[in-house]
């Protein structure tokens, strides 16, 4: 069996920013699992710029974004493997993995760092009636199929959800020669970035349809038609409402799901709002030495969050693996109500505390002129306004070690959004 | 050439007879529209080998199902496919109707199906404790089991083709005519094609192919039954470990719960008679109906799990009974219509009987070099850390993992594709190997199977399909890599 201080399942942004934090921290023997052929992970089928506003004060694409940690990480000699997937990780953190070289083997690892990302809801997942021909793709499949193989899928085009991928694969699709004739979205708001909506559909001329989703498909072979609808406060189809849209292609941004099959087996405990590990204030999950980052523990809207979020992990895996993370006992909750639909971390033990710690959530709904608020137990120690929060864009509140050490005793956290 | 026997059709019935027959000196050829195997009924059923106990007692409908299910265990040995018997029970939940179960155990006993016994509320809660709360008593049929339908065809099938039957696909029959030569000619989008004999295997389509050759008052119609399904995930597999039914009506057996051979659970079918033969379309209304329909005797069913929803049509005759023999008035003409469920079940004793009717008919005498058993593709799942090393060592691309979802590897779906009768599409991967079958249904895998169907088949990337025909899933390249646009 090989040893290493550290694994990290998966070579992404999260993958990669873990193993550079986790050697700036002085741990020498890391190895970096990833399943495809290059470092980056689905950074490098977005192409796209706009990556690395807040890391790097620039519009990086996404390969210039995943080159930037993938240097540091030839840099520092952080052995990697690719083309390599994992079988399977262990409660006592023992890692299968296996590829065409390397044959199947274990690892015997420190720490190990869950990076695995996150994949699309498929069709299966959405119920929607109608035939099954080609020409339907989850909005990221057909991202790989333009940018990474170099072919179109078709010519006439609608796209079902409004995720980034999915306002970005619009604008990619229309760029390319291809017809969007609309963007339908389920829910009354749309589920991507704002500046995306305005770059990636207003600026083409793309219709969005709110409150609306596809009720039928046609094609036996291949795709003809779809007929889109309006949906009612519970998102059923509204008869009378139907249109319907000779197509060729029908994509689907309709959620990302973390990829959590390894987790589960290893016997990491998961929050159902989320799909990913439930964490604590060290991103470390129930399993002790088990840490998770990047959009497997929660789907981030930008990817310097999760290069943020994964250097902590890493360095936090460093300090489990050089013994200086105490006893992994909680004792604060955190919890989320109220329009605040979970937080990452959902436990605070005070000792292993930063001085600061970024509490991250997500808003259910849109909210116009709310208050976030924070409760230390019953008392309000944050009350501040937004103008507008969505759920396709990430929230955030910093926890000050040296506040919350000034209320001993103190057992609940309460994230939650306010009208005043 | 003139064949001895041509099988219309390559579902589980054209590829049962197809490998019977295949044990006698004969040519035979397989006509199939589609360009793969278990292309209709066959591809979206339940995949429940029945214990047999719902066709009438003395029909022939019985006697097969009981005979198919008694042949399964050798006859998935042979063909090297999985088959577990995993029992089902018929829930009942309303008092009053705890004697449909007694009817249905006397029917069963009739038929021959061994090991029936009628459970009460308190047993069955105990072997199945997702039963409804309202269970009232229950139907146990230990012989009851579970298989996987395309592997049931395409095994069938390969190991006939081994045996030298030809197979000719995306041939559809378009006519059938005897000739003055006293053989018939059977016109095909490609070509005529001449023989001895005809086999009408052809599911949804048998009552046209009959209707070709039949007497004007002995044409049968056959009308499309279709059927719903939502499949979930394997991490709700274990939901129920039997096969539960509720108690049957005039439409069929209803819409059962089931763990899959393969480990997902399976929910469905409803039943619909449609006009469309090509039909395939589920509906919202069909899925909110077996929903709740499945319900009514499976508690906490998380439908939030599924993957997948398809529905698949079964060729429904009135007289709910299989058609097999010789047509009236077309001599060597023979009928395998309206093989509706347990049509699954009973193909191998259909196999059996079809081939034993030619067999009769022709004289038929029997080869000295049929190969009765084959090997199925490798699942190195199944093998020790030590045995994948040496089969990674001995074939790198055992150790690709292409599919993450079910653990498929590259080794896996190239034996799929250069096999007899191999894969030529993603679908005809997937049915043999479950690349894409699983909860990402194809998303990160169906590049990496494309680039591995365009270098071991040499398609172009616009050549591969999903599943033959116009079912391309690349139109052109992107601007960029054409090159030299201004």
């Amino acid at each position: 069996m090989l040893n290493y201080d550290i694994v990290i399942v998966g070579g992404g942004p999260a993958g990669l920013a873990a193993a550079v934090a986790a050697r700036d921290a002085g741990i020498d023997k890391i190895l970096i699992l990833e399943r495809d052929k290059e470092l980056g992970g689905i950074l490098n089928q977005c192409i796209h710029n706009g990556f690395g506003l807040h890391t790097f004060k620039e519009e990086l694409t996404g390969p210039e974004y995943a080159y930037r940690f993938i240097e540091k990480v030839l840099e520092a000699k952080i052995e990697y493997r690719l083309n390599t997937m994992v079988m399977d990780i262990s409660a006592d953190r023992v890692v299968t993995a296996m590829s065409r070289e390397d044959g199947m083997y274990q690892i015997q690892a420190g720490a190990v760092i869950l990076a695995m990302g996150c994949r699309e809801r498929p069709r299966g997942a959405l119920n929607i009636p109608g035939f099954r021909p080609a020409g339907i793709f989850s909005a990221g499949t057909a991202q790989r199929l333009v940018n990474i193989e170099g072919y179109m899928p078709g010519r006439e085009v609608v796209i079902l959800g409004s995720g980034d991928i999915g306002l970005i694969m619009a604008r990619r699709m229309t760029l390319e020669g291809a017809k969007v004739k609309v963007v339908a979205e389920l829910m009354p708001y749309s589920g991507g970035l704002k500046r995306n909506i305005v770059q990636c559909l207003d600026d083409f001329g793309i219709p969005l349809k709110l409150s609306h989703t596809v009720v039928d498909i046609e094609g036996k072979d291949h795709l003809t038609a779809v007929t889109i609808a309006a949906v009612d406060e519970k998102s059923k189809p509204i008869p009378g409402t139907e249109e319907r849209y000779t197509c060729d292609t029908l994509l689907l941004s309709c959620g990302l799901i973390p990829e959590n099959e390894l987790s589960r087996n290893a016997g990491v405990e998961m929050s159902p709002i989320t799909s990913g590990p439930i964490v604590n204030e060290s991103l470390e999950t129930n399993i002790p030495g088990v840490f998770a980052c990047g959009n497997v523990l929660h789907v981030h809207d930008l990817v310097d969050y999760v290069s943020e979020e994964a250097a902590r992990a890493g360095e936090n895996a460093a300090k489990y693996v050089k013994g200086q993370l105490s006893d992994a006992k909680s004792d604060i909750e955190i919890t989320a109500t109220d329009g605040a639909r979970y937080t990452v971390p959902s436990t605070i033990n005070i000792d292993r505390m930063d001085d600061k710690l970024t509490l991250r959530f997500r808003v259910g709904a849109v909210y116009k002129d709310s208050f976030v608020s924070v409760y230390f137990d019953d008392e309000r120690v944050m009350h501040n306004k937004k103008r507008i929060m969505a759920p396709g864009e990430m929230e955030q509140v910093i926890l000050l070690k040296n506040k919350l050490t000034e209320k001993p005793g103190l057992k609940k956290i309460t994230v939650k959004i306010e009208s005043e | 050439m003139i064949y001895d026997v041509i099988i219309i059709g390559a579902g589980v019935s054209g590829a049962a007879i197809a490998r019977e027959l295949s044990r006698y000196e004969a040519n035979v050829c397989v006509l199939e529209k589609c360009e793969d195997v278990c292309e209709g009924t066959s591809k979206a059923n339940s995949g429940i080998v029945h214990a047999g106990y719902d066709a009438p007692a003395g029909s022939l409908m019985a006697k097969l199902n009981v005979r198919g299910n008694e042949m399964m265990d050798d006859f998935c040995r042979d063909l090297d496919i999985p088959f577990k018997r995993n029992g089902s029970m018929v829930v009942c939940i309303h008092k009053e109707e705890l004697s449909g179960l007694q009817d249905l155990y006397d029917r069963g006993i009739q038929n021959g199906v061994k090991g029936l016994k009628i459970l009460t509320r308190e047993e069955a809660l105990k072997m199945e404790p997702n039963l409804s709360d309202n269970v009232e008593g229950v139907l146990y049929a230990p012989t009851a089991g579970i298989i996987c339908p395309f592997k049931l065809c395409i095994a069938m099938a390969e190991n006939a083709n081994v045996n030298g039957v030809e197979f000719r696909f995306n041939t559809k029959v378009e006519d059938i005519k005897k000739g003055e030569d006293d053989l018939w000619h059977i016109r095909t989008n490609n070509g005529e094609c001449v023989s001895r004999y005809v086999v009408n295997a052809a599911g949804v389509y048998s009552g046209q192919i009959h209707n070709m050759v039949c007497k004007d008052d002995d044409k049968i119609e056959i009308t499309p039954r279709r059927g719903d399904y939502c499949l979930l995930d394997k991490e709700a597999g274990n939901h129920v470990s039997h096969t539960i039914f509720p108690q049957p009506t005039s439409l069929g057996k209803g819409v059962l719960v089931t763990p899959t051979v393969h480990g997902n659970l399976l929910v469905g079918p409803t039943a619909e008679d449609i006009d469309d033969y090509e039909g395939v379309n589920t509906t919202a209304d069909g899925i909110n109906d077996l929903i709740a329909k499945a319900n009514d005797h499976v508690k906490n069913l998380p439908m939030r799990k599924v993957i997948t929803s398809f529905a698949g049509l079964r060729a429904h005759e009135p007289r709910h009974e299989f058609i097999i023999g010789e047509v009236k008035g077309a001599k060597n003409f023979i009928d395998c219509a309206a093989i509706e469920s347990p049509g699954l079940t009973s193909s191998p004793a259909i196999g059996e009987m079809v081939a034993g009717i030619l067999k009769d008919m022709m004289g038929l005498k029997a080869k000295s070099n049929w190969i009765g058993k084959r090997k199925d593709i490798l699942n190195p799942s199944d093998l020790s850390i030590e045995d994948r090393n040496d089969l990674i060592k001995k074939n790198p691309a055992y150790g690709n993992i292409i599919c993450r979802c079910e653990s498929i590897s590259e080794g896996e779906i190239i034996d799929s594709i250069h096999r007899p009768l191999g894969a030529r599409s993603l679908d005809g991967v997937k049915r043999r190997t479950r690349a894409g079958m699983g909860r990402c249904q194809a998303g990160f895998c169906s590049p990496k199977t494309m680039e591995i169907l365009h270098r071991e088949l040499g398609l172009k990337y616009e050549e591969i399909t999903k599943c033959g025909g116009r079912s391309n899933i690349v139109i052109q390249r992107t601007k960029n890599q054409k090159g030299g646009e201004c």
